[in-house]
């Protein structure tokens, strides 16, 4: 089986973002950038099944030339080769997923795995958008993910708990938190993932426009919370919760 | 200039969400219709008629009767096309999550998500973990977008009676819902509990997750986690607030345990009062915390509730 997963570069999540005075973008000065971790998620899972099952698992990547590096830290976790569509420009998700589906149809993979959402723009849009481009079905928030003949049952993360559907393949799956753990790359996987194929191509090689259809205008500092206050002792917060805040 | 809301139900039963959306939907401005899928969903529409919708659509055909991306994407997208509708909303539950960016690429619209409020033509949503508020510009001649539940208040019957009539459904066999797996839970929904109880990593065993239970229930409280805790197998994914879980604004908060990483600090911030109860002073969760007590839950928690209990 032939999966290809979908990895987005993201400054460390950890990091708290400072905005340009200008409210133009986010400083990324001093900022160090990791693979999304929801797609580490997609990455391991892609791998467990070609470790069962047979196959290989593509990673592609958009964006600058940077993505390298985060398809090298893929590459490093089991994924055979990958793909970077080199672009300056900054995409939404419906240029991303116009650029996917070039890519998809360039390798005519069984599966599409990604993470469910970039933890930097949050918006969790563009693995449904390739779906919807491509007419394949889709599967979001996977919980646990079963392959059978043509087709995989997906148990999914929902409010209120989990369900359970069935699609036939090829789909697009993306992975929540509880689908596995994703290992650790070791340093000889490191190393070897220096040497792994990665194609180099513009959108103009892969023949797609991928024109935006949303533009971030600015961004603003959300408004702070008044400063709190510290109490002494469990009789001082339920007094002041009843008094004060009267939530009690 | 008209907007398509898509109202949800589970089971047969409206989800709260719903009405967010329709108050998001009067915000935005403009006429407005309102579509509500699956089984039950005749009644469901004919509950949806005092809210000030033009029509409020339904279909109970098998096709849709039970929730599938494919198939009611599908059929979102058919009605947009006859009635030309500008914009779609939904709530941003999961269900929202899931079919909405699919709506949103076959219509070939842009998509918001997660939006807060409107400036003009534009739309407010949060981005990198609520640490920025983000202004978007769609330029497709129909925008699509999932709501923020806590940055609308729920809108109440208006009277009047819209119109209410079928929708054409469309199908897709290669997507089949199979069922629900459901948490039971006698406890409120975190979408819906005016009072949140949440366990942290602090909370350390499923002896502390029961202490918060218990002052969950005294309050009449939801009970929340933070990732750790669910990675830890303690409490259910579902229960998870944060970027990548619930996002909640009760008006009460406690959070027990609870360090305060952006993470989770990003899904519980809007709440209207926040208490942290944490024994390691220098936990972010003080700098949102409206009051913090330095203290071992374990040791606060049973105190608390006997505080609480004498008030009653």
């Amino acid at each position: 089986m032939k999966i290809l997963v979908p990895v987005r570069r993201v400054p460390n999540p950890d990091i708290k973002v400072r905005l340009k005075s200008d409210g133009s973008g986010v400083d990324t000065e001093g900022v160090n950038f990791l693979v999304n971790p929801f797609d580490e998620y997609a990455i391991e899972e892609a791998v467990q099944i070609v470790e069962k099952g047979g196959g290989e698992v593509v990673l592609v990547s958009i964006g600058t030339a940077d993505c390298e590096e985060t398809l090298r830290a893929g590459l490093a976790l089991g994924a055979l080769r990958g793909w970077l569509v080199e672009t300056d420009e900054v995409l939404d998700s419906a240029a991303i997923a116009d650029v996917l589906a070039a890519v998809f149809k360039e390798e005519s993979p069984d599966l599409v795995i990604t993470g469910k959402q970039s933890v930097d723009t949050d918006n969790n849009q563009a693995a449904q958008m390739l779906a919807a481009k491509l007419d394949l079905p889709q599967a979001c928030f996977a919980f646990k993910v079963e392959l059978g003949d043509g087709k995989a049952t997906v148990e999914r993360e929902i409010d209120g708990g989990l369900d359970v559907k069935e699609i036939s393949l090829p789909a697009i799956i993306t992975a929540d938190l509880r689908l596995n753990q994703p290992r650790y790359a070791a340093l000889p996987q490191i190393m070897k993932a220096k040497r792994k194929e990665v194609k180099k191509v513009s959108l103009g090689d892969l023949g797609v426009e991928a024109k935006s259809a949303t533009k971030i205008l600015g961004l603003a500092q959300p408004p702070a919370r008044a400063a709190g206050q510290i109490v002494g002792s469990v009789e001082e917060l339920v007094d002041k919760l009843v008094n004060d805040a009267k939530v009690l | 200039m008209s907007t398509l809301v898509i109202a949800e139900s589970r089971q047969g039963d409206l989800r709260a969400a719903t009405y967010n959306t329709i108050a998001a939907a009067k915000a935005k401005g403009g006429d407005f219709d309102i579509l509500l899928l699956g089984s039950g969903s005749a009644a469901g529409a004919d509950s949806l008629k005092e809210f000030g919708a033009g029509t409020v659509y339904y279909s109970e055909a098998d096709a849709v009767a039970e929730y599938t991306a494919e198939s009611y994407a599908k059929t979102a997208a058919a009605l947009v096309g006859e009635k030309g509708y500008t914009a779609v909303m939904m709530g941003a539950t999961t269900t929202g999550k899931d079919m909405i960016p699919r709506l949103g690429g076959l219509l070939g619209a842009g998509m918001v998500s997660d939006v807060i409020g409107f400036d003009g033509a534009n739309y407010l949503r949060p981005m990198f973990a609520g640490n920025a508020i983000a202004t978007i510009e769609v330029n497709t001649p129909v925008a699509v977008m999932t709501v923020r539940e806590t940055a609308f208040d729920a809108a109440a019957p208006s009277g009047g009676a819209s119109a209410v009539a079928e929708a054409a459904a469309v199908g897709d066999d290669r997507a089949k819902f199979i069922e629900y797996r459901l948490t039971e839970s006698s406890r409120p929904d975190l979408g819906a509990a005016s009072i949140i109880v949440s366990a942290g990593r602090g909370v350390k065993d499923a002896e502390g997750v029961k202490q918060v239970e218990a002052l969950a229930d005294l309050l009449g409280a939801a009970v929340g986690a933070s990732r750790a805790v669910v990675d830890e197998g303690l409490l259910p994914n579902d229960l998870q607030v944060g970027q990548t879980g619930k996002i909640v604004a009760p008006d009460l908060y406690i959070a027990c345990g609870i360090s305060g990483a952006i993470q989770h600090v990003a899904g519980m911030k809007d709440s209207k009062v926040i208490v942290a109860i944490n024994k390691d002073e220098e936990a972010p969760i003080f700098e949102v915390a409206d009051y913090g007590l330095v203290a071992d839950f374990a040791k606060a928690v049973p105190e608390f509730m006997e505080k609480v209990k004498a008030l009653k």
